[in-house]
């Protein structure tokens, strides 16, 4: 075992894209959200008191055997479908042997050979609206293990620890992998299309609805494979001569779990295997760690001869042979591709390209879409979530689709604006009453006391007040200068704590202020 | 079949994690030859067109509903542990991550 | 106390005669687990505090439950008292094989590795006999993780023949079979890998069943080889044997591999072969299954059982399956990767042993999994988890476990074949008599033969009988003949074992196991002997 905590030398990126042609290889694990495990019937929460969502299956007792959730293998066929995926007409679990603490039996149930899925293709499209196509090698189902803390050691990291405390409760939650043939003719761009392949398999998950594709949590998780070889001068990144050059030895780099970090590691991979390669050392096929903190990669587990997981077929679950007239039916439900879907609805609500692509990158779509459905106005919809919300979603370092509040709460809000109970600044405070958890938005209103005044009787004093606290302004108003009227607004506004009608404080103020001559009886009404 | 020697039978003792001592791997070595001799007969019968049988019964597509089932309580889950700590199992420290 | 149907003592009575005579309330549960627990406290014998048997005795139990037994039968009577109408076993002894999981019960396989070890679950089948209300008196030992033909490969020590105390009672599932043949229980469940219910049976004078693979669930049976594993009934007699079948089989959604369907009526089956007619049964004698390697008493009692079973009007032919010869080589290279991977989960983590390694400061988790399994396997259990390992690792793959299941295909096809000649095939169980203990220990090839009629009914999944065909002339002790049938035909079994069963026993005027020698004189002999 060799642990390297010291960064690695580096290349400018620009020179390595100019010696070096990447090729990328991608493992998504995706955690599919069934209600239960994938052969057992623990359920699959999140955050549960540890070992409780535990029974003899995924415990690995002895005696207990494996039982195949339906609803694991109809996500695994969707997910396959929507990957433009071949289905397996017959095949089988395999048991993938190796001791590890956190794998209940020591052996992971998995396939092999024979995977569920295979043969398949994402489109990705890239920030200038280009598409890239990553084919993918195979789509299977496997079972996840259960969670190791480390204890003792200054860092409470893997070394230096004195023991290890494991709670099995993720061990057997359903994973499908999902892996990609060697992305070949990515050039400069292989960060960038390692990010968007992600983000787009993500939207593709999500839209599904086979998962909450949820990073951070550790329900989407990517592994980067990468490899340099010598870049053919003259060509195009995936042209024939190049392809014609022999693969690199890769490294695989773990834990890669933000999209952001997706696009780091692979460009910190790159310019690692470009240093090592230009100074003439060998690039070690090992496992890599990624660091979020650092920005760097460091070593893991040498790759060796040593490995040898002895696969066989799983005994214990019988083969699968989907009928074909139920593969297509599942095929029927697939959702509409995500960029297709993103196209359309641009085109209803009239969006810009940018405004769409920062509702993309923000993750907001779903969200705005849910909000007009609610009722509110695409534009309106979209300043809420791509504005206030993300700002503080931003700055509270939540995803959006987290924060405390649901699209009919916010299209709620901007019906008020829109009724003119609310201005915009007084729905921003309610806003934050509802994300306080203060109820919705009309409760908030009424709790807070936070409704526009439109009552003539209040806003005639604070006009009455305004104008005597600001006889020059007033005198300049009489005086013909109705421009100066916006000063006097705004001190009954600032009277009024913002909640004041403005359209109204300001007819009262022009009433009160006409010139003499033309001053009749004025009484309000 | 060639003999197995006894490095072999080191390596494949360290596949399956069992410290084997030094006079098991010789016994293990010299008796795991004759076995394997006694076994070679298989590789001779079957030809190429002849289908593995991995299962005994041609069963296919056993599942069951997506529909949770009582767990283990957290004591019953702990209570053949070894040793546990903080509603976990408590194992030695793991010297590389997986 | 007791009614006309059952002898004087409760222990020499059979499991439907107990029932029947439960049913009518003429004996209470309570008095029958008594008995039987004072026959197993009289000829048992003893264990040291490690579990390990100290002195000359059966040794059949691991682990005794006397007092969950009496609560359980009292809860039976009461139960019968209160006029409740119980399932027809209610109330009878059983005796569970150690592989099974019993919840609150120890259950350690006969490994050092389990010792303590106490499941928070029912095996589905376990489950089957306390739903029956059937009183479970204990957990019977076996070979280590029912890798054996002996049950010397214990890590508790051997179970003795009740026939000689000085031979073996077959293995794995010899502590049942001993059990049976030592009138310590009426009843006991088996596992069957390669013939760990029907050798015991054979060589212990007593009946037992693997049925078709599926039949019965394998949820909570400690697994050995997972696509070969069946659990059956042992019993002493063939009636017997098919009460318990019946309460043991049955479709389980947990074991994906468990059977749907219909199951056959194997206790009517059973029923109508007592009536000792086999008109119109054609039974095939398979010419790879004797000969050359079967003691000669061996093959004299199934040469009768021929003749008998054609006296029944069954019509006998000769059928061939050639590929059996090469059967024994394809169940070890199968069981020990199964195995190996089955085995992995004893790891010193999460239950059972944990063996800190010596001269290791804070040793890693890696180590401690290499010094347990080191110090809780035994010899056998290392030797097939290491030949396992061999035949899945990569470069042998191919050449070991791919032909192995190739050969498998081929099993099948000639069982195929066989079946279309004949209705249920019949060979002797075991090519010998019980053997010395000690005799095979050092040739695990000479062991693995024991097995070589029964295991191609685990290959293919066929289910099969071993039940009395009387005692060798050479040493007078017990023979089994087996009996096979076609997936899902486990009541062919029933049928001709029980015509066999009923033509024998008239002719013998009775049973083979009343001609077991007395215990107490072999038991007392061993006593003076031990203070010699």
């Amino acid at each position: 075992m060799t642990v390297t905590d010291t960064t690695e030398a580096v290349l400018a990126y620009d020179d390595v894209v100019a010696a070096y042609d990447p090729v990328l290889g991608l493992e998504v694990h995706v955690e599919l959200n069934t209600a239960t495990k994938m052969f057992c019937g623990c359920p699959t929460g999140f955050g549960a008191e540890p070992n409780t969502q535990v029974c003899p299956v995924c415990l690995g007792l002895p005696g207990a055997l494996p039982v195949l959730n339906a609803r694991g293998l109809e996500s695994a066929i969707r997910i396959g479908l929507a990957l433009n995926c071949e289905i397996a007409t017959w095949c089988r679990f395999a048991r993938k042997n190796y001791f590890y603490p956190d794998m209940p039996k020591n052996f992971q149930t998995s396939q092999y050979d024979e995977p569920i899925a295979f043969n398949g293709f994402l489109d990705v499209e890239l920030d200038d609206g280009s598409t890239f196509r990553v084919e993918i090698e195979r789509a299977h189902m496997e079972e996840d293990t259960g969670k190791s803390t480390h204890v003792g050691g200054s860092t409470g990291r893997i070394h230096g620890a004195d023991h290890s405390l494991v709670d099995y409760n993720r061990a057997g939650i359903p994973l499908i992998e999902i892996v990609t043939k060697p992305v070949e003719g990515a050039g400069e761009r292989a960060p960038e299309i390692a990010r968007a392949y992600v983000s787009a398999l993500r939207d593709l998950l999500r839209a599904l609805g086979v998962s909450d594709v949820r990073m951070e949590q550790g329900s989407l998780r990517c592994d980067a494979n990468l490899s340099l070889r010598a870049k053919v001068p003259g060509t195009a990144p995936g042209s024939a001569e190049q392809r014609a050059v022999p693969l690199g030895t890769r490294s695989e780099t773990k834990n890669v779990n933000s999209l952001r970090s997706v696009e780091r590691a692979v460009r910190y991979e790159m310019t690692r295997h470009a240093a090592r390669l230009a100074a003439g050392l060998r690039i070690v096929q090992e496992t890599r760690h990624w660091h979020e903190d650092t920005g760097i990669t460091t070593s893991g587990r040498e790759k060796s001869d040593a490995e040898d997981y002895r696969y066989f077929p799983e005994p214990d679950l019988v083969p699968m042979s989907p009928d074909p007239a139920w593969v297509d039916e599942l095929r029927g439900t697939l959702p509409e591709p995500p960029p297709q879907r993103r196209r359309r609805l641009q085109a209803d609500w009239g969006f810009a390209d940018l405004e769409m692509r920062d509702l993309v990158n923000a993750g907001a779509v779903e969200l705005v879409e849910a909000t007009v459905a609610a009722g509110a106005a695409p534009a309106a919809a979209r300043k809420w979530w791509s504005g206030e919300l993300a700002r503080r979603a931003n700055a509270d370092g939540v995803e959006l689709a987290a924060m405390p509040v649901t699209p009919a709460q916010v299209a709620a809000l901007q019906g008020l604006v829109d009724a003119g109970t609310l201005t915009d600044s007084l729905a921003r405070q309610v806003l934050e009453g509802v994300l306080a958890g203060e109820g919705e938005p009309a409760d908030v209103v009424e709790s807070r006391g936070l409704r526009v005044v439109s009552d003539d009787g209040a806003l005639g004093a604070a006009v009455d007040q305004a104008i005597a606290d600001n006889p020059d302004v007033a005198d300049k108003v009489r005086s013909g200068k109705v421009a100066a009227v916006g000063a006097l607004v705004g001190a009954v506004m600032k009277q009024m704590r913002g909640q004041a009608d403005a359209a109204k404080v300001k007819a009262l103020l022009t009433e009160r202020l006409a010139p003499a001559d033309s001053t009749t009886d004025v009484t309000t009404s | 079949m060639s003999a197995i020697s006894r490095e072999e039978v080191s390596h494949l003792a360290m596949l399956a994690r069992i410290d084997l001592q030094p006079d098991e791997l010789d016994r293990l070595a010299a008796q795991l030859d004759v076995i394997l001799d006694a076994v070679a007969t298989v590789t001779q019968v079957a030809g190429e067109d002849v289908p593995a049988t991995s299962h005994p019964m041609p069963l296919t597509n056993v599942t069951r509903p997506d529909e949770p089932r009582p767990c283990l309580t957290q004591e019953e889950a702990l209570s053949g542990a070894p040793a546990a700590e903080a509603g976990r199992f408590r194992v030695p420290r793991i010297l590389e991550e997986d | 106390m007791t009614g006309t149907t059952l002898p004087a003592d409760l222990t020499r009575a059979t499991a439907a005669g107990l029932a029947q005579a439960l049913a009518a309330r003429e004996v209470s549960a309570v008095e029958v687990a008594q008995a039987h627990l004072d026959r197993i406290a009289a000829v048992d014998g003893t264990r040291d505090a490690d579990g390990v048997a100290t002195g000359k005795a059966v040794h059949a139990f691991l682990h005794v439950c006397a007092e969950n037994a009496l609560a359980d039968a009292k809860a039976v009577d009461d139960a019968r008292a209160a006029g409740q109408t119980l399932p027809v076993l209610a109330g009878v002894p059983i005796a569970v094989k150690d592989v099974m999981a019993t919840r609150g019960l120890p259950t350690t396989c006969g490994s050092r590795i389990l010792q303590g070890w106490v499941p928070p679950y029912d095996a589905t089948v376990v489950a089957n006999i306390r739903a029956a209300r059937m009183v479970v008196l204990g957990k019977t030992n076996m070979d280590e993780f029912a890798m054996g033909s002996s049950t010397e490969h214990s890590a508790y020590g051997p179970t003795r023949n009740p026939w000689d105390l000085d031979r073996i009672p077959g293995g794995s599932g010899g502590g049942s079979a001993a059990s049976l043949a030592a009138f310590e229980t009426p009843l006991a469940t088996g596992t069957d890998t390669g013939g760990s219910i029907r050798q015991p049976a054979s060589v212990t004078g007593t009946v037992g069943v693997k049925p078709t693979y599926g039949a019965v669930s394998r949820y909570g049976l400690v697994a050995l080889a997972s696509s070969l594993d069946q659990a059956g009934p042992c019993a002493r007699t063939v009636l017997d044997t098919a009460l318990l079948h019946q309460v043991m089989a049955g479709h389980d959604p947990m074991d994906s591999t468990s059977l749907t369907g219909e199951y056959p009526d194997v206790v009517a089956a059973a029923r109508a072969g007592a009536t000792g007619s086999l008109d119109g049964v054609t039974v095939g004698v398979v010419r790879e299954l004797s000969g050359d390697g079967y003691q000669a008493g061996v093959l004299r009692r199934f040469e009768e059982s021929l003749a008998v079973l054609t006296e029944a009007g069954a019509k006998v032919v000769e059928v061939s399956c050639p590929s059996f010869a090469v059967a024994l080589a394809a169940y070890y290279l199968i069981l020990p990767s199964e195995a190996s991977s089955n085995l992995a989960k004893f790891d010193a983590m999460r239950y059972g042993l944990r063996v800190e390694p010596g001269g290791v400061a804070a040793p890693t988790a890696e180590q401690v999994m290499g010094a347990t399994r080191a110090a809780g396997f035994g010899d056998e259990v290392k030797r097939r988890i290491i030949l396992g390992t061999y035949a899945l690792s990569s470069g042998y793959y191919d050449a070991y476990y791919g032909s192995a299941q190739k050969v498998r295909t081929l099993i099948q096809r000639d069982f195929a074949a066989a079946f279309g000649q004949a209705d249920v095939l019949v060979s002797p169980t075991s090519p010998t008599t019980a053997f010395p203990l000690g005799d095979k220990l050092e040739n695990p090839l000479a062991m693995y033969l024991q097995d070589v009629a029964t295991i191609p009914a685990n290959l293919a999944g066929v289910p099969g009988m071993s039940l009395p065909s009387g005692l060798a002339d050479e040493d007078g002790l017990p023979v089994g003949l087996q009996i096979l049938a076609p997936a899902g035909a486990d009541d062919r079994l029933y049928r001709v074992g029980g015509a066999l069963e009923a033509i024998l026993t008239a002719r013998w005027g009775g049973s083979v196991l009343d001609r077991v020698p007395d215990l107490s004189a072999a038991l007392a002999t061993a006593a003076n002997g031990a203070t010699r």
